[in-house]
């Protein structure tokens, strides 16, 4: 990005600009982000409060015994957390990318040696005094900076094999290490990343190949295999005359049609053989929670009965009696959303999931004002990863995904995470306030 | 570039995508789908354990030992608790006020939601005073339970107790399966056949509304369970014969073991002091338990397999006999003078053969027979040889089950001590010991240590002229359940069966004309053999022994007495013995001039030699 004189003179307006109000950088924040991630950090914390409240035994809000106190500590952190973040040099996050990922793989590393495992993983660091570090959490962020970093000096349409090689390594190395610690719904997370790789140039056809074979995996266990193979059939059938020009590819069509065939079948293999027993339970809830509602279907089937008896209005703040009485696990963490679905019903899940279309949506608008490829990159990445969560966290509430033990973005109970998604936007959004001074793209 | 840029449509188009399913999808559930909120009304599924029936145990003859009785946990759910009057209830349950607000906030620190355990083991009299009261204590409830009963007040040590299971168990993984507040065997038969008494729990799912209102089994109760009892256990135990040797043991301290040679079936177990079993069931059971233990006379402990520090006296110059004869370095009809030189003795005849000095118990005579048996001249070094033929006797003294636990199913035997060089080398230094340092062992005091039950097992071992079977006090798991694999093997010892003859015929003077002839029952035509012994003790007075088996042919039981501070086998241990035999032999007890003395405890007013 070797700056020309002759070029500077280009964008000498918006230099002197920039310049003269770079020490009020509150101008040039996006408000309407900072609004949405406070929102949505002030409503997690209700809920969090609802989750755990008793009539019975009235707590305080701000009590320290209960998780709504302690969450308001981890809120208060994160606001030192951000205007550290913000006053940093913000040239600091595309300079040390690759530092930082060394770092927190060498981190991820160290956890998997050392740390005692707790609930069957071993991701947790001991810090002293009960205060636990998850680096997992960190190496979302960590790993957004450095595939910036790397596709910014790169492209990745070149389709140049060992730079895919490269980014693919960068990409897969920390879920790698995360699924050695145990902590499997962390490690999917990266996967995430291909969204922003499709609109760094990846070709489509992966995005595709990616989704279909998601969407078959999750069809097979459904729907039966003789209906689904017939479907594929006459899906293809139909393709074909359509656009009779694809008889002429009738070789490939063929050879497609009996992959899919052959991965329909080897699902099973690869749940009940592959899959660590819990894994095949959360999979077993998906398809039918109500085989075992007292055993693996107990989350799935309380999560639906909770939301569900919310209704379209919801029964009021502190007013559900499902979420109360411990019938949901996992309430202030992994199953927060069921709260806002019994209390607040369909207006007011409506209006969560708006709030995080929403914030997705601008991120990418976001995104795609950087003039940097590492800026836009880093944005589609922040993008990806609070999209999945979204997707999966939301999804497994109301049985359309498999319980994934991950949190909702900004709005579960928990320190390491709620830090890790602050991290993760406000470096974007302290690349966005500085963007001006940025030259080329 | 510019169709890359257009990719933002495709990921943005992907999220609204998503979050329209989602609203979809939450529209169908929340207000398309009725039955989530009649799921939400019966939503609470309520468990409620049921407990299984613990197994009986039964003596041999079909009498009830342990039974099952009803008690009463007052259970408390917190989150339930309306306004509480801690007073009153602290009146009612005649309870300190600071422990009902203790045992409160115990309960709220285990669960908001689940019931736990307030007052443990009410009985049928408290609950009829609490229950008329308990409609004014929301949140409070009676749950029933059965806990442990003794009809028969006997075999305490034997049976051992249960209790709650103990955190430290919890943890420890070879109790999976057990809940904070299952009962569980503690000691004896109940710890040692635990996982056949403890039967299977038992789960019913009730669903109950938002206020706690039961609306029924949860779907149908396809997923209840029942409970399955726990197996009953047949004991060996003769109830009459251990009643009437726990009479005659009463106010006294020691042991009886009653064996039945053949089958190694252990018929009476006493160890006195004993106690009332009953005394560990009901709520005061941690008061009763620690008063106890803390006793000066030691009613906890378990003598006949514990007490292995006494020296077995006189009774082991058996041992001695038949393992000499083995060797073939006596004869029955070798002959040694009574030389009180060698070691004291009292007057009788002099000199004696093998069966004149079991008769008499002649020290003299043993001491040369064991001089005999230890110095066979394997070595020309003295020290050398005894050392040798030390370590040749213990090996055989070991196939008697001596110095070694016996494996009665019941926990906690001790091995108990029989000499040997290491042990010698240790105190004096090796080659610094020779016959004349431990010349004591032939007479049965010094480095021997012998638990009455391995007195009444070497009586077995003589009664069936040369093997045991291992004793045990479980004969099957279920009422027509085979007899226990473990039990039925047959352990010979070294001695040849021939060499046993000598020996019961000695024993049988020694009852018929000997020390023992307070254990004779000639007059009802039972021939008894025995052998008295007396064991020197630092204490006080010196300890009571008496082994026995009858009758001489085809022997029915085979008896081991103890009785500590008892001076002499023949004034204390015999009579016992001869009693409990007829009453085992006959069902009834003809010898009353014995039972008189035995109860009036006179013996205990002799005067010490």
């Amino acid at each position: 990005m070797g700056a020309e004189p002759q070029v500077l003179q280009k964008y000498k307006v918006a230099t002197r600009s920039s310049h003269r109000t770079s020490k009020l950088l509150t101008h040039h924040m996006d408000w309407v982000t900072i609004l949405l991630y406070s929102l949505l950090v002030a409503l997690g914390w209700m809920n969090i409060y609802a989750a755990v409240y008793s009539p019975d035994n009235i707590v305080n809000i701000m009590s320290f015994d209960i998780n709504s106190g302690k969450q308001l500590v981890w809120i208060g952190a994160s606001l030192i957390l951000i205007i550290v973040l913000l006053v940093v040099d913000y040239k600091v996050y595309e300079h040390l990318a690759y530092p930082i990922y060394g770092g927190i793989i060498l981190l991820l590393l160290v956890t998997l040696v050392i740390a005692k495992p707790i609930a069957g993983s071993r991701s947790w660091l001991e810090l002293g005094g009960g205060i636990r570090l998850q680096p997992a959490e960190l190496a979302k962020f960590a790993t957004a900076l450095a595939v910036s970093k790397y596709l910014s000096t790169v492209n990745l349409r070149q389709q140049k094999f060992k730079d895919q090689m490269v980014l693919a390594a960068i990409t897969f190395l920390p879920p790698v290490i995360i699924i050695l610690q145990n902590e499997t719904g962390s490690a999917l997370v990266f996967g995430a990343f291909i969204l922003a790789f499709f609109r760094e140039g990846m070709s489509p056809l992966i995005l595709i190949i990616g989704g279909s074979a998601a969407a078959i995996f999750i069809l097979t266990l459904l729907v039966p295999k003789l209906y689904l193979i017939i479907g594929i059939a006459l899906l293809m059938g139909l393709a074909v005359w359509l656009d009779y020009r694809l008889m002429r590819r009738l070789k490939t069509m063929i050879a497609m049609f009996l992959l899919v065939v052959g991965m329909i079948f080897s699902v099973d293999y690869f749940v009940n053989n592959i899959l660590q027993p819990h894994q095949q339970n959360r999979i077993k809830a998906l398809i039918n929670p109500e085989a075992d509602p007292l055993g693996y279907g107990w989350n799935v089937t309380q999560s639906k009965i909770a939301i569900g008896s919310g209704g379209f209005w919801g029964k009021g703040f502190l007013e559900g009696t499902q979420t109360k009485f411990d019938f949901v696990p996992e309430q202030s963490t992994d199953f927060i959303f069921c709260t806002i679905g019994e209390e607040h019903g369909w207006i007011g899940s409506t209006v969560l999931i708006a709030l995080f279309v929403f914030l997705l949506i601008r991120i990418v608008a976001i995104a795609e004002r950087q003039r940097t490829v590492f800026g836009r990159t880093y944005g589609y990445c922040v993008a990806s990863i609070i999209f999945f969560h979204f997707l999966v966290n939301v999804g497994m509430t109301i049985g359309l995904a498999p319980v994934v033990g991950i949190p909702l973005p900004f709005f579960s109970y928990g320190g390491s995470s709620l830090w890790s998604f602050t991290i993760l936007l406000f470096i974007l959004i302290a690349l966005d306030a500085n963007r001006a001074k940025d030259l080329t793209r | 570039m510019k169709y890359l840029e257009n990719r933002k449509y495709v990921i943005q188009g992907i999220f609204l995508l998503v979050g329209m399913v989602y609203a979809l999808r939450l529209f169908y559930i929340q207000v398309v789908d009725s039955s989530y909120k009649q799921a939400a009304e019966t939503n609470a599924i309520k468990t409620i354990i049921q407990y299984p029936f613990r197994g009986l145990i039964y003596d041999r003859e079909g009498k009830l030992l342990v039974q099952n009785t009803p008690v009463y946990d007052l259970m408390v759910v917190p989150k339930e608790v309306k306004q509480l009057d801690t007073l009153r209830l602290s009146s009612l349950l005649e309870l300190p006020l600071d422990d009902v607000r203790e045992r409160l906030k115990k309960a709220r620190t285990f669960s908001y939601v689940q019931p736990s355990i307030f007052y443990q083991k009410l009985t049928t009299q408290d609950l009829a005073h609490i229950q008329d009261n308990l409609i004014d204590f929301p949140g409070f409830y009676i749950n029933a339970r059965t806990a442990r009963g003794y009809p028969h007040q006997s075999l305490s040590h034997a049976l051992g107790y249960i209790a709650e299971i103990s955190p430290k168990q919890l943890e420890d993984t070879a109790y999976v399966g057990y809940r904070p507040g299952d009962y569980i065997g503690k000691s004896g038969i109940e710890l040692e056949y635990e996982k056949f008494l403890m039967g299977k729990r038992g789960v019913k799912y009730k669903m109950v509304n938002v206020r706690g209102v039961e609306k029924g089994p949860f779907k149908e109760g396809a997923y209840d369970t029942l409970s399955v009892a726990g197996k009953n256990l047949v004991s060996t135990i003769d109830l009459d014969l251990q009643a009437y040797g726990e009479h005659l043991m009463n106010g006294a301290k020691g042991s009886i073991v009653a064996i039945e040679p053949a089958t190694g079936e252990v018929l009476a177990y006493i160890s006195a002091p004993f106690y009332d079993p009953n005394l560990f069931t009901g709520k005061d059971y941690g008061k009763n338990y620690m008063a106890l233990l803390q006793d000066k006379d030691k009613t906890m402990f378990n003598r006949p397999i514990m007490a292995d520090q006494n020296p077995p006296g006189s009774i082991f110059k058996l041992v001695q006999a038949l393992i000499a004869l083995e060797d073939g370095v006596i004869t029955p009809k070798t002959q040694f003078a009574c030389n009180k030189a060698l070691v004291n003795c009292h007057p009788h005849p002099s000199p004696l053969d093998l069966y004149g000095a079991v008769q008499h118990s002649c020290n003299p005579w043993f001491f040369q027979a064991y001089r005999l048996l230890l110095n066979q001249g394997k070595s020309n070094n003295t020290f050398t040889d005894t050392s040798i033929g030390l370590r040749d006797w213990r090996e055989q003294v070991l196939t008697f089950g001596f110095g070694q636990q016996l494996g009665i199913d019941i926990p906690g035997e001790k091995k108990g001590i029989i000499a040997s060089p290491e042990m010698y080398d240790r105190v004096y230094g090796k080659n610094r010991w020779k016959y004349s340092t431990i010349y004591s062992l032939s007479i049965g005091q010094g480095e021997l240590g012998v638990t009455p039950l391995q007195m009444a097992n070497f009586m077995a071992i003589v009664a069936n002229r040369g093997y045991y079977v291992t004793p045990h006090i479980i004969r099957s798991v279920g009422e027509n359940g085979k007899p226990l694999q473990e039990y039925q093997e047959r352990h010979y010892t070294s001695v040849d069966p021939k060499h046993y003859e000598p020996i019961v015929e000695g024993m049988a003077e020694v009852v018929r004309a000997g020390t023992a002839r307070r254990a004779n029952l000639a007059k009802v035509g039972i021939e008894v053999c025995g052998k008295t012994g007396t064991a020197q003790n630092p204490q006080g007075p010196d300890h009571a022994v008496f082994v026995a088996f009858a009758p001489k042919e085809n022997p029915k039981i085979a008896i081991a007495v103890y009785v500590e501070h008892g001076k002499w086998g023949g004034q204390s241990a015999a009579p016992i013995a001869g009693l409990m035999i007829e009453k085992y032999l006959t069902d009834t007890v003809t010898i009353k001039e014995q039972e008189k003395w035995v109860l009036s405890r006179e013996y205990l007013n002799i005067k010490s030699k």
